[in-house]
Parts: structure tokens; C-alpha cells; sequence
């Protein structure tokens, strides 16, 4: 795809870099060594795919094992454990290192500079991910601590106390679970430090705060986020250590310690954790949708306005994942008010996509097309939310299905499928190759009607009151054919992600060059080769708008004319 | 063929192109999330005040460290007036200056140390006695090993001034650690009041 009439092929160094081969040992210490954002970035990528794929697999066991009524495919103990290792493994290991891969290739070179502000602290953050899903998974084998205690962690990804105190956990698999937080913890810290200064020190000439690209402006206030929702997390995690290995009574209700005390603490990190990964997949909508409706983002500055809100009232909700503890109704009525609250900046982001597409010269590619799906499916689970964030209801549904089915419809129909676009989106820039539309058009029909199968009926059986977190049920409960429907749409996802996952590893020797900026897009990466020199620009950029690509392109109707 | 001629400003003049300093903005940003983590160990313990189900209880054992505090506090002072003579070019002010500041709080870490060591042999409070000694060890024990991590980084710097290596040209880089000890010596404020008042 590329397309030397651009206006821009006399304006850029278009010399491809010098191919340097070496021994298969220089490019392993060319990577294990590199402070190079784009190098990390794919490394954040690659790391979360791999982890993708073992969490999928994770969750596919579950539901074959839920597929039928009393199924003995797993053990209750296996099964413990493989929905507490899906769940950390997917909110962890695969969803922060997702979004902060995405965070270190595309924000220096959307601001226009040549790496993030600290690049060893950068190499040092993914450094200490790696380790915490590393020690994470090692409790598979050294989790075991006395007879009979059981491998891998087995407390559910919320941990509640007092299970994970010393008493009731033997062994050490929650050890190494809280451990590997900790440790993964302060490197997702550090990648939000560095994002910060990044974003605020490092744009070139003429980047004003208001002519970022939304991307950028979305990970800003991820990363202050960031900040305030792991570090209560950490502070959790170190007194749970101090519980386990010192004698502590933080958690231990037998010494006067309130296991509710866990609760607030972990939520507190727990809901805003779910906005901190659902901005970044907005912030990837903020870019594709733009350039495949031909149109400049709608409402920037409320686009800007509404992440925002939504950071900050996120802070403030986190106790609606405890309206059954038994709180007061004043406390209820606050974080129903609160959580309610939450659907009108997110409302004014939806509408602000579809006013972008409104009249646009829509092209359906692969990224397009998992974007206008999130939409959809981003509208749904709202609504799920908001019926969930009134308190009665919740009564009724806490911890069934229907919750299970809600937040699934977030963190895959919104998040999953965002980062999916993304992936394609920036597949030609980060290779240099143009993925396979074909195999791309396959993956997302695939995982469309997988997803859909999967997570519409999941609602059913959690309105007809199933729990979350059982490892079989009795027949005859009405149960029995919505699970199987749902552990089919589960596996034609598992089908669809390999496509996906084919098609970048086939895409990556077969595909054709890209060239530098095959979708005719507008921001500052796409000014530089495919993939980008380790220096990303020969010269420092000046731009003088938001889209700074379309001024290049159309020096007779520039953007900088209307600001 | 380079990005040099990309006609991407329009007119603009850019020479007043001034962004913060990066040492400064990260910071900050580590600020806030120490600020969090403090506020996580901060709550519990207040939620916990009084909810100890055995002795010994913090009005039987603490005692106000004053001295300890006034020390602390009073190095933020001396580690601004240290950064002034740097920035005056009175390295020798400096010196004096910045070595008070590490021996102020090496003798806040003393006075703790010795705290400790009179609850721990004399008074028989552990961090696994009860509620009170696990939130209070925690608390101060966190705010400590900020101060250790505190101590060492003015400890180089002190022997790079000694060594003559430490520059007008650097305040700006003294100024992101002093910008860390006034954190380290604001939330000891937070702690004395939480830990010696409100709680004994």
C-alpha cells in the first residue's frame, strides 16, 4: 500500500532503516537491552497477547466445564483456581500491559518527540511486569506449601479477606499472587509517571495541551488515575503481606480486624481499575473512528472535558460492588447516585462518535468495523450498569450471572474489541506490513458472533438466578441450555482470536510494505516510516494544528486557518 | 529528504516554546501515588484506633517525640537554604547546609530506632501483639523506610559536594530531591497528628 503520490513522500525521510542481521543472541540482547519506547511497546503488546491467549484458554476449560449441568470436568479446586487466575491474569498480565504498550509506541509519536522522558525507567517498568506475571505463574508450581494446600491462587481475583489470611490459605500460591501485584504494581506506577512527564515535557513545537491528539489526552488522565487506584491497591497488598508473614491483624477478625476494611480498599483500586482500561479503548475509538468517517473528531474539547469527569467520578463509586454488605441507606443512596452519574460523561462520548460518523464517507476496514461494534455493545453494557447501580436490583442480581454477563460486556465488548481495532489500526505502522483484510473481515465476524452468543445469553441465566463462581449446578433449573449456548459463543471467540492472532504473526513475512501512512490519516506518526526509525523523526516536528498530517496534505485548506 | 522541510507551521512564531521540567512533573506524579498509599495506611489505622482486643494500648506506651519532629522539620529548612546557596554559588554554605540536613535526619531516624527498641523490649509491642502494633508499625515503618530511602539519596549527593562535583548548573536536579524530603517531612505531620494525638 504505498502510495508515493502523498504529499508528504518529498516532505520525510522515507529511507528505510539499514536492515542489520545478526546472530540470533544480538537480537536477543538487542531487545532484553533496549530502552527504545516503541521496542518496549511491542514487548507491553506482545507480553499481553501471550497472556491473552493462556487467560482464554482459562476461561474456554471454565466453560466447558459449566456447558452442561453436574459436569465433572474439572474438580471444584481446579476450577477455584482457573476463574482466580483468569481474572487476574486478564485485569493484570494482559489488560495493563496492553494498555501501556499502547501508551509507549503511540504517545511520543504523537507528540512528536523521540522517546518517553525516562526511557530506563521505562525499560525498568516492563522489566518488573514481566517479573510479576512471571512470579504470578509460577505458583502453578511453587504454590504448594504444605500436603493438600493446592497450587496456584484460589481466592477469586477480589480476594476477599479473611480467606487469603494464613489460616484459611495454606501454602504459598497467595503469597505469590500478592507479590506478583505488588511487584507488577510499581511497574504500572512507573509507566504512568513516565506517560505524565512524557505528555507534559517531551511535545514538540506548537503541541499545545489542546492540539494533542485525543489519545494522548485520554492516557494523560489514565495515568493520573493510574496513580491514585494502584497505589491504594499496593498499600492493600503490603498489609496483606504484613497479615501472612509478619502476624499482622489487619484482616484477622478473630483479633479485632475487619475484613471490610479489605473490601473498601480493594475497591477503591477495583472500579476506578476499570475505567483506567476502558479509557484507553475509548482513546483508540478517538482515533480510528475520525479517520474512517473522513471527518475531524467531533467536540474535542468535550471529548477532553468527559474523560475527565469520568476519571474523576470514578473515584467515587467503587462501594456499588457493595450494596449487599449492608451499608447504611445514606452510604447506598450516595454511590447509586454516583454510579448513575457516570453514564453522562460517557453518554456525551457516544453521542460525540456518532456525530463523527454523521455524514462521514464511512469505510468499513477491519479497525472500523470492531469500532462501530463497540458502540453498540458500549451503549448495552452501560445500560446493564445503570440497572445495576440501583441498589435494589443489585440485591437481586449481586454476584449472578448478570453481573458476570454486565462487566464481560465492558471489558470485551468495549475494551477487548477497541484494542482489537487498534492493533489493526496500527498494525502497518508498528510492522511496516499490511495486515490481511480478508483474514481481519474473518476475525471480527468470528469474534462478533462469538461475543455476542457468549455474553447476550450470559444475561439469562443470571436473571434466572445462577452465581457467579460455581463449578456446576443441577439440571432442570432452566440453566441448561443457555450455558451451552454461551460455552459455544465462548470457543467461536477462541476461534476468532486465532484468526486474529494468525494473521498478525502470517501478515508479518507475507504481508505487503505498508508504506508510511496507508490510511490517508492525520496524526504525527504516520509522518515517519513504517516502522518508525529509532529516532522516530529526523527533525523535530512543528505543527500548528490538531491534525498536523491534513495541514501537509492540504496546504490550500489547512486546519490551522479555523482555530 | 528530511522532516526539515516539512512546512507543518504555518506562520507560528515557537521560540517561546517552554515546557516543565520532567524531573519535576514525575515528581509530582510519584507524589500523588505515595500520597495514596499513605492515605490507604493513614485510614486503617484511624479506622482502627481503639479497636485493639488486647493490650498494651498506644495511651500505656507512646510518647510525644518532639524532639524527633522538631529535627525533621527543621531539616526541610536547612534543605531549602542549602538549594538557596547552591543557587547563589556558595558551595561551601552548601555543604554545611545539606550535611545538616542528613544529620537531622539520621537523628530522626535514631530517635525512631530507639522508640522502637523501648516498645519492643521494654513494652512487649510487636507488629503481631494486637491491632494498634500492627497499624503503628506499619504506619511509622512505612513513613521510615521513606525516610531511609530519603537519607541515602541526600547521603550521595553529599558525597558528590564533598567531592566537588555538585554545580550551580544542578540545582534543578537538587530541587526534584528536595521536592521528595519536603513530601517525606509533610507526611510526618500527618502521622505525628494521627499516630501521637488523635490516637493516644
Amino acid at each position: 500500500m504505498a502510495d508515493s503520490t502523498l504529499p508528504i513522500g518529498s516532505a520525510i525521510d522515507l529511507t528505510p532503516p539499514g536492515e542489520v542481521y545478526g546472530t540470533w543472541l544480538d537480537v536477543v540482547q538487542d531487545w532484553v537491552t533496549t530502552v527504545d519506547h516503541k521496542k518496549l511497546g511491542i514487548m507491553y503488546m506482545v507480553y499481553a497477547l501471550i497472556f491473552l491467549l493462556v487467560a482464554g484458554v482459562e476461561a474456554l476449560l471454565i466453560r466447558i466445564q459449566l456447558a452442561v449441568p453436574h459436569n465433572d470436568f474439572l474438580s471444584p479446586e481446579v476450577f477455584n483456581r482457573l476463574f482466580t487466575m483468569h481474572g487476574t491474569t486478564m485485569v493484570f498480565l494482559m489488560g495493563m500491559p496492553l494498555i501501556i504498550g499502547f501508551a509507549n509506541y503511540l504517545v511520543p509519536l504523537m507528540v512528536g518527540a523521540r522517546d518517553m522522558s525516562f526511557p530506563r525507567l521505562n525499560a525498568f517498568s516492563f522489566w518488573m511486569t514481566a517479573l510479576g506475571g512471571l512470579m504470578l505463574y509460577y505458583s502453578f508450581i511453587g504454590g504448594v506449601g504444605l500436603q493438600g494446600a493446592g497450587s496456584a491462587p484460589d481466592v477469586t481475583w477480589w480476594a476477599y479477606a479473611p480467606l487469603t489470611e494464613r489460616a484459611f490459605s495454606r501454602g504459598h500460591s497467595t503469597d505469590y499472587w500478592a507479590l506478583s501485584l505488588i511487584v507488577s504494581g510499581f511497574g504500572t506506577i512507573g509507566a504512568a509517571v513516565n506517560i505524565i512527564a512524557t505528555t507534559l515535557c517531551m511535545r514538540c513545537k506548537g503541541m499545545t495541551l489542546f492540539r494533542m491528539p485525543l489519545l494522548v489526552w485520554l492516557y494523560l488522565v489514565v495515568s493520573g488515575m493510574i496513580l491514585v487506584t494502584i497505589s491504594p491497591l499496593t498499600a492493600a497488598q503490603i498489609m496483606l503481606v504484613i497479615d501472612r508473614y509478619l502476624g499482622g491483624h489487619f484482616f484477622d477478625s478473630q483479633a479485632g480486624g475487619a475484613p471490610i476494611v479489605w473490601m473498601h480498599f480493594f475497591w477503591v483500586f477495583g472500579h476506578p481499575e476499570v475505567y483506567v482500561l476502558v479509557l484507553p479503548a475509548f482513546a483508540i475509538a478517538n482515533e480510528v473512528i475520525p479517520v474512517f468517517s473522513r471527518k475531524a473528531i467531533f467536540g474535542y474539547p468535550a471529548m477532553v472535558a468527559a474523560s475527565a469527569g469520568i476519571g474523576l467520578i470514578s473515584l467515587s463509586v467503587w462501594a456499588h460492588h457493595m450494596f449487599t454488605v449492608g451499608m447504611t441507606s445514606a452510604q447506598n443512596a450516595f454511590f447509586v447516585l454516583s454510579t448513575s452519574l457516570v453514564g453522562v460523561p460517557t453518554g456525551i462520548k457516544i453521542f460525540n462518535w456518532i456525530a463523527t460518523m454523521w455524514g462521514g464517507k464511512i469505510r468499513f476496514a477491519t479497525p472500523m468495523l470492531f469500532c462501530v461494534a463497540f458502540l453498540g455493545q458500549f451503549l448495552f453494557a452501560g445500560l446493564t450498569g445503570i440497572m445495576l447501580s440501583v441498589a435494589p436490583w443489585d440485591w437481586q442480581l449481586h454476584n449472578s450471572y448478570f453481573v458476570v454477563a454486565h462487566f464481560h460486556y465492558v471489558l470485551v465488548g468495549a475494551i477487548v474489541f477497541c484494542f482489537l481495532a487498534g492493533f489493526y489500526f496500527w498494525y502497518p505502522k508498528i510492522t511496516g506490513k499490511m495486515y490481511n483484510e480478508r483474514l481481519g473481515k474473518w476475525s471480527f465476524w468470528l469474534f462478533f458472533i462469538g461475543f455476542h452468543m457468549t455474553f447476550d445469553f450470559m444475561h439469562i441465566p443470571g436473571l434466572l438466578g445462577m452465581p457467579r463462581s460455581i463449578y456446576t449446578y443441577e439440571p432442570g433449573r432452566g440453566w441448561d441450555g443457555w450455558n451451552m449456548i454461551v460455552s459455544i459463543g465462548a470457543m467461536i471467540q477462541g476461534i476468532g482470536t486465532l484468526v486474529f492472532a494468525y494473521n498478525l504473526v502470517y501478515s508479518y513475512f507475507k504481508g505487503p510494505d505498508a508504506g508510511p501512512d496507508p490510511w490517508d490519516a492525520w496524526t504525527l506518526e504516520w509522518t515517519t516510516t513504517s516502522p518508525p526509525p529509532e529516532y522516530n523523526f529526523a527533525t523535530a516536528p512543528v505543527v500548528s494544528s490538531r491534525r498536523p498530517l491534513w495541514d501537509l496534505k492540504h496546504p490550500e485548506d489547512p486546519d490551522s486557518r479555523y482555530e | 529528504m528530511s522532516a526539515s522541510t516539512i512546512p507543518l507551521a504555518h506562520g507560528a512564531a515557537h521560540e517561546d516554546w517552554v515546557l516543565p521540567y520532567h524531573g519535576t512533573v514525575a515528581m509530582l506524579a510519584l507524589i500523588v501515588a505515595e500520597t495514596a498509599i499513605f492515605l490507604i495506611f493513614v485510614v486503617a489505622y484511624i479506622y482502627y484506633i481503639g479497636k485493639s482486643i488486647s493490650g498494651p494500648q498506644p495511651r500505656d506506651v507512646l510518647e510525644l517525640p518532639i524532639f524527633n519532629t522538631v529535627c525533621l522539620l527543621s531539616s526541610s529548612f536547612t534543605i531549602w537554604l542549602a538549594e538557596h546557596s547552591l543557587k547563589k554559588g556558595a558551595r561551601g554554605t552548601f555543604n554545611l547546609w545539606w550535611a545538616l540536613t542528613v544529620v537531622l535526619g539520621a537523628i530522626f531516624l535514631a530517635g525512631t530506632g530507639l522508640e522502637w527498641k523501648k516498645l519492643i523490649y521494654h513494652d512487649g509491642l510487636t507488629i503481631s501483639t494486637n491491632l494498634f502494633g500492627t497499624t503503628f508499625y506499619s504506619l511509622v515503618g512505612l513513613h521510615a523506610s521513606h525516610v531511609i530511602i530519603g537519607l541515602t539519596m541526600l547521603s550521595i549527593v553529599l558525597i558528590f559536594s564533598l567531592t566537588g562535583k555538585i554545580k550551580p548548573e544542578h540545582s534543578r536536579q537538587l530541587g526534584v530531591l528536595s521536592l521528595y524530603w519536603h513530601f517525606v517531612d509533610a507526611v510526618w505531620v500527618v502521622v505525628f497528628t494521627v499516630v501521637y494525638i488523635i490516637g493516644r
